[in-house]
């Protein structure tokens, strides 16, 4: 299944024993009835008492080597199952490991933690099924049917033709089962999505009281899934009474010709006994396999979404590894897109060319979506550039270690993501070996430090899924001391101060500072006063440079950058007329 | 080994039918967590009253599982009877007619079958979908504060798990608990008409088989539970290294991570593998003691038969009712424990239903529209007892004035918004409109008198142009794209391939915030609301985009009171008047010129902003 089957290989040993052991529990099971039939024949009929004696004895024998068989085939198939699962979950998580941005866009976060849980239980279940049931029932439904045609040709041959009805009956019934069955999975995800909105867009439903349209919009999805369900539960509902009554009439029928059969002397009353008996053993072999394969359709869809996970190369390929200083950084004409293409109308950035050295601070300011973010998230290779280079030190950046190159970068994210553990775990993510006063030295220095202290259990306060809430613009400074701590020759903040208010983040800016001589800084904002002192400012326009330069610079020749300023200083003239896009 | 697996076969096209799409069941029992409720008592008598408007359909499942039960007792009877006084007897007289007669037997019972899933499937269905309706009701007339206080994930799994749970409880557990009641005494009365010394053997036997399964499920439960907890330490952390990928790639932690990973996968590796080991080991075991079960009545009936107390077609019906009789019985274990869990989640559903809402009180409707004179007088406010927010908070906005709140985090700006819309009630003190109180004024006709822009821009999915719309419903196409311009948000849709026709993904993942903001200035221009609140509206939206708005808001603005909370200051710069919040307390106010002359905390706060970007 989908290019599982490596991974089972580890284990090919188990995988042959428990299919064995299980059709040795097959055999021993199958027997039961026929001794039974011993019992009456030779027994009752021909008055052998002792027989009777030896037979039981016999019977309880076979019962305990069907449970010792029974329990091996399961112990068997509970360690490839359970091994093969924890193979795949690790050859999972390392491929993702290796995953770039561009990667786990595609992919969607809250998919990957479903192929890796959900999907990956599914396919472990699968196996564990698979090695027991799967070869059960099958064994159970041809050994029922040999046994039967040794007792009697005639008598097995209805079984078998019956047998082989039922099986046609049961494949198209599941044939047609399957769209209904992944009708009922959509119209629950509308009614999920409906529910989640509701919830996270409450304030809005209320603010513009739209109660009574959410609850008529919901009784309808509602009703759409209801309808469907009960449709799929139907149409399954006719299943166990068909086969069922197919299957009676089978044993009528042989109760009919077996009693003519015992009439002429062609077959013992205690056969005819044991054939009933495998009879409906037939049976409920054929419905455990139909449970069966609905279990394969499920986990044959995990199989392929893990697949998909797996197969993923990786596009980004890792450099040499050398030590990098990190003097110099240049933009090259650098050009990018999020689609592959290449074609003008997709490039988020277009053209892009500038250099700095360290103690430089560039600032970059421009529209929403002008391509900012995009812009310095190509300097840790988070991702590749479409057309051109950047150089550090002169190499490109493609041909330098991508471990190497992000320790000497510092990012701090727009999403100030926090993991579960201490506020000193969470500053001291980069380098988890780092000390106390290094820790706080950073939290210092991104104001986070008195906010820290004042919490109950200070530095050890717990944060993340599971940790105290903290408001965003805490979350924000924890984030920055995260990157403060590794003093990165590089230091990125893409909008990283947007939660602050204004008071905290002059103060901010005050205390990087001094830090920022020392390194190449690139700085994202909003605001012409975040970047008034900034080296360089890149006035970005639509993925193109509209101007670059100091303030003062700017401010004389730059038009964008004329206009964002009135915008924030000028009275309501505005020079600029062009109307922005974004 | 079973003789009949009649009953069994039943249960297993059931499981197949009704969990169909749902986690399918092996063939070997699974087993379920135990959960307790608290009062299941009380919980069962309320699902009852939800099963219960279906009168009609549940004596149909009622009666035809009955009469499904029975007629699978008169089966291996018939068989019995059929091999004893026809075969063994080798009498042909009459074979045939009783021969029909059991085909007739099985044939009903089939239709009965089919009668009881098809009734029971929409019987389940239904309950739950009016369950379903109600929750989602009552979340929309609960409070907001009950909102912020629960995560989305766990509201969610109320309506996700535990009411799936009791539908699949009502569609499982219910019938078989009926026919299983049934099975139980049917099949004792039929096997003491056949034979009183079997029955007795039967009824000793099967119930301590039952016991010692009993016992050793108890006693696997523990590694299957040991397990569950490590699969769940090993899903919480994957789903935070998933959720933090990008942090983690940032900072060159992937190595490190593995390293975790692997710590804890090796755990749950090994506990794992012994836990299936021994939990899967249910399934055998089950087995052995059906075979053992077989066995004992294969011999003794041999030997009763040997002495002529019974015949030969006693045992073959004895074989088939000892499994009729022991089936209920696990069951009857088996299903508690699926009856407990549903109860459990039944009892969270009941939960939130039985939460106090927003009182719907009868309200005033001025006939004229509101003029938008807004009065806060000595308002006190509290979200956590001890810890004012609100701090006597007076103010007066005149009907048409533009408001400005300005002030650090925390100082109760968007508290004020939270208490005119009364999303949240004030302890003491008076907020008025038009100088009535609103209290007065029902929330509904309250809030439709408000259009509230928040900085958390929140879209559905769905089109932009729905989107919009949801500002007043009847819009037409013209009306939403008139707003929309207004917004200055149709530069960017008009840019979209689909223009307003795209289709949104869920929570406008493929816009940007600043995007979003727009979409939603959008949307509360189109609701023309008397009052109008912009909390943060722009704080997303580059500067130059956002003069353009407010050059349109101006127009819009005119005639409305508004209320404008914004970091920054240039936005508020021709505010009416200007107030600055700081713990509660208004602690200036003015226009913009006079709180500079004023060289206080605006003052202050102004200067941090504009001094080093002014070029003298």
């Amino acid at each position: 299944m989908w290019g599982l089957k490596t991974y089972i290989k580890p284990y090919w040993k188990y995988v042959i024993l428990a299919p064995l052991f299980m059709i040795f529990e097959v055999f021993f099971d199958l027997l039961q009835p026929k001794l039974a039939a011993h019992i009456v024949n030779f027994g009752v009929v021909e008055r052998n008492f002792q027989l009777i004696k030896q037979t039981g004895w016999l019977m309880v024998l076979v019962a305990a080597l069907s449970l010792v068989t029974g329990v091996g085939c399961n112990f068997f198939a509970s360690r490839v199952s359970q091994n093969f699962g924890a193979d795949i979950r690790e050859a999972l998580y390392t491929k993702i490991q290796t995953f770039s941005f561009e990667n786990i866009d595609t992919f969607k976060t809250g998919s990957l933690i479903t192929r890796m849980t959900n999907d990956v239980v599914q396919v472990q279940n699968f196996v564990q099924t698979a090695l027991q049931g799967l070869v059960r029932a099958p064994s159970l439904l041809i050994g029922s049917v040999v046994m039967a045609l040794f007792i009697n040709i005639r008598l097995g041959l209805i079984l078998l033709g019956t047998t082989v009805v039922l099986v046609a009956v049961l494949f198209i019934l599941i044939k047609y089962s399957y769209p209904l069955f992944s009708q009922v999975q959509e119209k629950l995800d509308a009614v999920n999505t409906k529910m989640q909105e509701n919830l996270a867009g409450i304030r809005v439903v209320k603010a513009f009281v739209r109660s009574d349209y959410e609850k008529k919009q919901f009784a309808h999805v509602n009703q759409a899934y209801t309808g469907i369900s009960i449709k799929a539960a139907r149409f399954m509902a006719v299943n166990s009474p068909i086969v069922t009554l197919i299957m009676n009439a089978c044993l009528v029928g042989i109760l009919l010709y077996g009693g003519n059969l015992v009439w002429i002397d062609l077959i013992q009353v205690g056969d005819l006994v044991a054939f009933i008996n495998y009879v409906v053993q037939v049976l409920s072999s054929l419905l455990m396999v139909s449970g069966i394969l609905v279990n394969v359709s499920q986990a044959n869809v995990s199989a392929w979404r893990i697949h998909q996970v797996l197969e993923t190369k990786p596009n980004m390929e890792d450099g040499k590894a050398a030590p990098l200083r990190a003097q110099h950084i240049a933009f090259n004409e650098v050009g990018f897109s999020y689609s592959a293409s290449s074609q003008a109308k997709d490039l988020v950035l277009r053209d892009v060319s500038f250099e700095a050295v360290r103690g430089d601070t560039v600032a970059i300011i421009g529209a929403t979506g002008s391509g900012k973010s995009t812009l310095v998230q190509l300097v840790p290779r988070l991702y590749d550039v479409t057309s051109g280079s950047i150089q550090i030190d002169g190499q490109d950046i493609r041909s330098i270690e991508l471990l190497e190159l992000r320790q000497k970068i510092g990012m701090v994210l727009q999403d100030s993501f926090l993991f579960t553990g201490s506020i000193k775990d969470n500053i001291a993510f980069g380098k988890p070996d780092a000390t106390q006063e290094e820790v706080e030295m950073a939290a210092k220095i991104a104001m986070a430090h008195d906010f820290i202290t004042k919490l109950a259990d200070g530095y050890d306060t717990k944060v993340g899924q599971k940790g105290v809430n903290l408001s965003g613009g805490q979350k924000q400074r924890i984030a920055i001391a995260r990157a403060l701590l590794i003093k990165p020759p590089i230091l990125i903040f893409d909008d990283s101060t947007s939660a602050l208010d204004l008071g905290t983040e002059k103060q901010l800016r005050q205390s990087l500072k001094d830090l920022m001589k020392n390194n190449i800084t690139f700085l994202i904002a909003q605001r012409i006063s975040s970047v008034i002192e900034a080296e360089k400012i890149l006035v970005l326009e639509e993925g193109a440079i509209a101007g670059i330069g100091t303030h003062q610079e700017l401010l004389e020749t730059c038009a964008v950058y004329q206009a964002i300023y009135m915008s924030q200083f000028g009275k309501q003239e505005v020079p600029y007329v062009k109307q922005q896009t974004f | 080994m079973s003789s009949s697996k009649h009953f069994d076969e039943k249960k297993g096209a059931a499981n197949l039918s009704q969990m169909g799409f749902q986690q399918g069941r092996g063939p070997r029992p699974g087993e379920v967590p135990k959960v307790r409720s608290k009062d299941a008592k009380g919980t069962l008598s309320r699902i009852w009253n939800y099963v219960k408007r279906q009168r009609q359909e549940l004596i149909i499942v009622a009666v035809s599982t009955a009469l499904t039960a029975c007629l699978l007792l008169l089966g291996p009877y018939l068989i019995g009877k059929i091999m004893d006084d026809y075969i063994v007897a080798r009498k042909s007289a009459g074979f045939i007619s009783m021969i029909i007669f059991l085909l007739g037997i099985y044939f009903l019972g089939a239709v009965f079958t089919w009668i009881q899933q098809y009734t029971a499937s929409s019987l389940s269905q239904n309950t739950v979908r009016k369950m379903r309706q109600d929750l989602f009701e009552k979340y929309q007339q609960l409070p907001v504060s009950f909102f912020d206080q629960k995560t989305h994930g766990e509201l969610m799994s109320r309506t996700t798990n535990d009411i799936a749970n009791v539908a699949n409880t009502l569609n499982q557990t219910v019938v078989q608990l009926i026919s299983s009641a049934f099975m139980l005494v049917g099949s004792v009365v039929m096997m003491l008409s056949l034979s009183v010394w079997m029955t007795l053997i039967t009824i000793l036997i099967v119930p301590s088989i039952a016991f010692v399964t009993k016992k050793i499920t108890k006693y696997t439960r523990r590694y299957f539970s040991e397990q569950q907890k490590h699969l769940g330490e090993m899903n919480g952390f994957v789903q935070e290294s998933m959720a933090g990928l990008k942090v983690m790639k940032v900072f060159g932690r992937e190595a490190k991570s593995k390293e975790e990973f692997q710590v804890l996968n090796e755990k749950l590796r090994s506990v794992s593998v012994k836990a299936q080991s021994f939990s899967g080991s249910m399934g055998p075991m089950m087995n052995a003691m059906r075979n053992l079960s077989f066995v004992i009545i294969a011999v003794f009936g041999g030997i009763f038969a040997y002495h002529d107390i019974i015949t030969i077609g006693v045992i073959v019906s004895f074989l088939h009712y000892s499994n009729q009789f022991s089936q209920p019985i696990n069951q009857l274990a088996n299903q508690y424990n699926l009856l407990q869990s549903a109860i459990a989640g039944a009892e969270r559903v009941f939960e939130v239903l039985d939460l106090e809402t927003e009182i719907k009180e009868e309200s005033i409707r001025p006939k004229e529209k509101i003029a938008g004179e807004v009065v806060f007088d000595q308002v006190n406010f509290s979200y956590q007892p001890g810890v004012p927010i609100l701090k006597k908070l007076s103010l007066h906005a005149a009907p048409g004035q533009m408001i400005a709140l300005v002030g650090p985090t925390g100082a109760g700006k968007t508290t004020i918004i939270n208490v005119l819309t009364r999303f949240y009630e004030i302890q003491s003190g008076k907020i008025s409109i038009d100088g009535k109180d609103i209290q007065q004024f029902g929330k509904s006709f309250l809030r439709s008198q408000i259009g509230l822009v928040l900085q958390d821009a929140y879209v559905f999915s769905g089109t932009i142009r729905e989107n919009i719309r949801y500002g007043r419903l009847n819009a037409t196409d013209k009306e939403v794209e008139e707003a929309a311009r207004l917004a200055n948000a149709d530069v960017f849709i008009k840019k979209l391939p689909q223009g307003y026709d795209t289709n949104l993904s869920a929570e406008g993942g493929n816009l940007s915030q600043g995007q979003k903001q727009l979409l939603t200035i959008a949307r509360a221009v189109l609701a023309n609301p008397s009052i109008l609140i912009l909390d943060e509206a722009t704080s997303s939206v580059d500067t130059r985009t956002e003069l353009h708005i407010q050059e349109a808001m101006k127009s819009l603005m005119k005639g409305r009171t508004s209320f404008v909370i914004a970091h920054r200051l240039s936005t508020i710069r021709e505010a009416d008047a200007i107030l600055v919040i700081k713990d509660g307390e208004v602690v200036e106010k003015g226009t913009h010129a006079e709180l500079l002359q004023k060289k206080g905390f605006y003052a202050n706060l102004y200067q941090n902003q504009f001094s080093q970007g002014h070029v003298s």
